[in-house]
């Protein structure tokens, strides 16, 4: 594809801390690149607004390789911008023709509390993990690597659930700002391989408790969260949660 | 854990709605059925004995208790769940993400479940009411006594915007049913990809019979398809 410099307008949400009222903010770029990623681009912007003695706008980013779920803006109205299954590092400013503006917006829930422009305090997720999301192992010498065997369909399928980055693009779409296809990809992930097994029911309902407490919606099916997941995990995962829920509900002992 | 517990977190509440959703469909079957007898065209002799029997069968009486019941939570847990999800956003976005994520009627249930509710309410205005408490004018089928309930729809739709608001629910209907049908089966675990494509299906061919068949009994008895 043919390089291309564009001007750009962008409105982004400016706000102070977590407790400040926020406000949309209008900004100009020039000569932006048609090869730059969108948050080298804000990098641009930043830079500009730090020679003019401005404060910068605070976003959230770390690897850029579009695997570590950090950078979370709400662009034009969809998580991560318009590309499908795509991060917004990874979004490439080809996506957008000179003179365009763009909104930019953070992830929007209670659970997800604005720390300070674009950025949101996502330490929800990581309470959600530490409640149930992983599998108590014995210490000692490791397991020899094909003593478990794991059928390649159930294995194939909790890789795809295991590749969630916990990005919270799913809680940002959804109507509800429920969480349940993060959770549920951490629950399947597990559930479907022979290691869950010991601790299935109680990473269940531990996880969906705490999630409730955490202050994340209800689930209603709609499909928004799997249309803009950059990992694509599937709904059919949140139903293999319900499944386990339930199952763990009747027959958990205690 | 608690047995409230598993029936009053967030997963549990909708295990509730969607048991009591399939549960209502359930009966949308029974109710569609013994209505489309209007259509054997006996001057609503069909109709009023299948009424009849419906309504003097000791069995149908009680699960008539479970129906409302049904009918009572499926909506309260409904609001419930509808206006606790709201509150979980206090700010809202300035562009939405709208259909490019899912379909308007997944998004509406809270809508097209209120505009069912009112219709309801005159539903029951119409028909429960006056069957159960307030009469409703006898006729003799085969020498035997019973209410004339053909001749009841017959005055009740011969107004035309009573037609139009029960047209109008019967859309309603469908919407709610189409979404509703396959999320109650998502929501009580079936995650196979072998059945949630069916499952989708038979649920787009339930919604659409039993809306269209409730949609064409009031048009019907306007226009005296069914006489």
């Amino acid at each position: 594809m043919e390089h291309y410099l564009m001007n750009l307008t962008l409105k982004v949400w400016r706000q102070a801390n977590s407790n400040a009222k926020g406000k949309f903010e209008t900004f100009k770029v020039k000569d932006i690149s048609s090869e730059m990623s969108f948050l080298e681009m804000i990098d641009v912007l930043n830079e500009q607004m730090i020679r003019e003695g401005h404060d910068p706008i605070a976003f959230d980013h770390d690897c850029r390789e579009g695997i570590c779920g950090m950078c979370s803006m709400y662009i034009d109205g969809r998580p991560h911008g318009p590309w499908h299954a795509n991060t917004v590092c990874q979004l490439h400013m080809r996506a957008y023709k000179d003179g365009d503006t763009i909104v930019i917006e953070p992830w929007r829930a209670n659970a997800f509390p604005v720390i300070k422009d674009l950025m949101v305090d996502r330490s929800a997720f990581d309470r959600i993990i530490q409640a149930g999301g992983y599998v108590s192992v014995n210490t000692g010498s490791p397991v020899d690597a094909n003593a478990t065997p794991i059928q390649k369909d159930n294995a194939d399928a909790a890789f795809a659930a295991a590749a969630c980055i916990g990005c919270g693009a799913c809680v940002a779409a959804c109507k509800n700002s429920s969480a349940m296809l993060f959770v549920s990809a951490k629950v399947s992930h597990l559930a479907l391989l022979p290691q869950g097994n010991p601790e299935r029911k109680s990473r269940v309902t531990n996880m969906i408790a705490q999630m409730d407490k955490e202050g994340f919606g209800s689930c209603t099916n709609t499909g928004a969260c799997e249309a803009v997941c950059p990992k694509e995990i599937k709904m059919s995962n949140i139903a293999r949660l319900n499944n386990e829920y339930l199952v763990a509900g009747l027959t958990i002992d205690k | 854990m608690k047995w409230s517990d598993v029936f009053t977190s967030s997963v549990g509440r909708k295990l509730v709605m969607g048991l009591t959703g399939l549960f209502l469909i359930t009966f949308l079957v029974v109710h569609a059925g013994v209505n489309a007898c209007i259509w054997a065209n006996d001057g609503g002799d069909m109709f009023n004995k299948a009424a009849h029997f419906m309504g003097a069968m000791i069995v149908i009486r009680v699960v008539e208790i479970g129906l409302f019941a049904g009918i009572f939570i499926h909506i309260i847990q409904g609001y419930v769940l509808e206006f606790s999800n709201r509150s979980k956003r206090s700010v809202g976005y300035d562009k939405q993400l709208g259909n490019r994520g899912s379909k308007w009627y997944s998004r509406s249930m809270g809508l097209l479940g209120t505009i069912l509710l009112l219709f309801f309410i005159l539903h029951w205005y119409h028909f429960w009411i006056p069957s159960r408490f307030t009469g409703v004018e006898q006729t003799q089928v085969n020498g035997v006594e019973m209410h004339n309930m053909f001749a009841l729809m017959q005055i009740t739709f011969s107004e035309l915007w009573v037609v139009i608001v029960y047209v109008v629910a019967c859309f309603s209907l469908f919407w709610h049913l189409l979404h509703g049908f396959q999320s109650a089966f998502r929501t009580l675990g079936v995650s196979n990809n072998r059945y949630i494509q069916p499952i989708k299906t038979i649920g787009f061919v339930y919604a659409l019979i039993v809306s269209l068949a409730f949609a064409m009994m009031p048009v019907s008895l306007y226009m005296g398809w069914a006489h």
